[in-house]
């Protein structure tokens, strides 16, 4: 990757994602995370009231932030990242992970990006921000 | 809106939890990267961690008799406060270093600020709460900040 071929509003590759109940015990489990809306069906409907099993928030945070290291792979360091769940997803449900250039500066190297994730109603379930520095 | 938040809560600004150490093995990095379904070499074969491996890390561990029945650990760090019901927040990080099988991490979380503030649709408070991560040796790995916003 060379900064001088990159320009803003420039958009990174879309990543479509869709969790399962084996995905998500996986990654529940890699965390230690013991909370019960991402395994126990019964409990997450009747006692916290929600539509189905949930994504975790965090999950699609770090969705997000491949969208930057499969972008930049070993041509740039991930500086900052910032995500916000704004809207929960549930099981079920394909989510596409993606972002565009919001600026470059050509004497750091240091690019900023816009990242979001949409549902299928393409509604952003998580939007985020990241600073990247390309090597070159 | 200072007066949402009293003296009382006011004086849990800077308290801290026992600091968490945590050894990196490349078993957990695979883990996790397998099940955040990650495309890299490097971090399939766990030679380096993804950057959002480390805010996974450290949650804490308790034995299966003191998890709520939501199954969640008992939340630390939560003051009374006048507005009850959780908005998702933002979370932010800044990374100083990958993390590498054999690292010993170790995480520091503070309750950095509480603030009131008058909302479009009423009060609110955000609760701040910052998370360092350093090597054993003192080397900046991460800092993390996340704001939960209570209304």
């Amino acid at each position: 990757m060379k900064i001088a071929n990159l320009s803003v509003g420039q958009q990174l590759p879309i990543r479509h994602f869709k969790a399962s109940n084996v995905s998500l015990f996986c990654y529940n489990a890699a965390i230690w995370n013991p909370h019960r809306i991402h395994y126990d069906e019964k409990y997450t409907k009747e006692i916290e009231h929600h539509p189905e099993i949930v994504i975790d928030g965090p999950l699609q945070g770090d969705w997000l932030s491949q969208t930057v290291t499969n972008w930049i792979s070993d041509d740039g360091n991930l500086l900052e990242f910032s995500y916000e769940n704004r809207r929960a997803s549930f099981l079920g449900e394909t989510l596409s992970a993606g972002g565009e250039i919001k600026s470059i500066d050509y004497d750091t190297n240091i690019i900023e990006l816009v990242l979001y994730i949409k549902n299928e109603k393409a509604e952003v379930t998580t939007p985020g921000t990241a600073r990247v520095k390309i090597k070159n | 809106m200072n007066d949402l938040v009293s003296e009382e809560a006011r004086q849990w600004i800077g308290k801290s939890d026992e600091p968490i150490e945590v050894e990196v093995t490349r078993r957990d990095i695979i883990k996790y990267s397998v099940a955040t379904e990650q495309i890299l070499d490097k971090f399939i074969n766990g030679d380096e961690a993804p950057p959002m491996f480390v805010a996974g890390l450290s949650r804490k561990i308790v034995p299966i008799d003191d998890l709520g029945s939501d199954g969640l650990p008992p939340a630390s760090l939560v003051p009374d406060l006048p507005l009850k019901r959780v908005m998702a927040g933002g979370v932010s990080f800044r990374f100083h270093r990958p993390v590498k099988p054999g690292d010993v991490l170790v995480f520091n979380r503070t309750l950095s600020n509480i603030v009131g503030k008058k909302g479009k649709t009423g009060p609110l408070i955000f609760v701040t709460y910052s998370i360092i991560c350093e090597t054993k040796n003192g080397e900046a790995v991460l800092d993390q900040e996340q704001t939960r916003i209570l209304r």
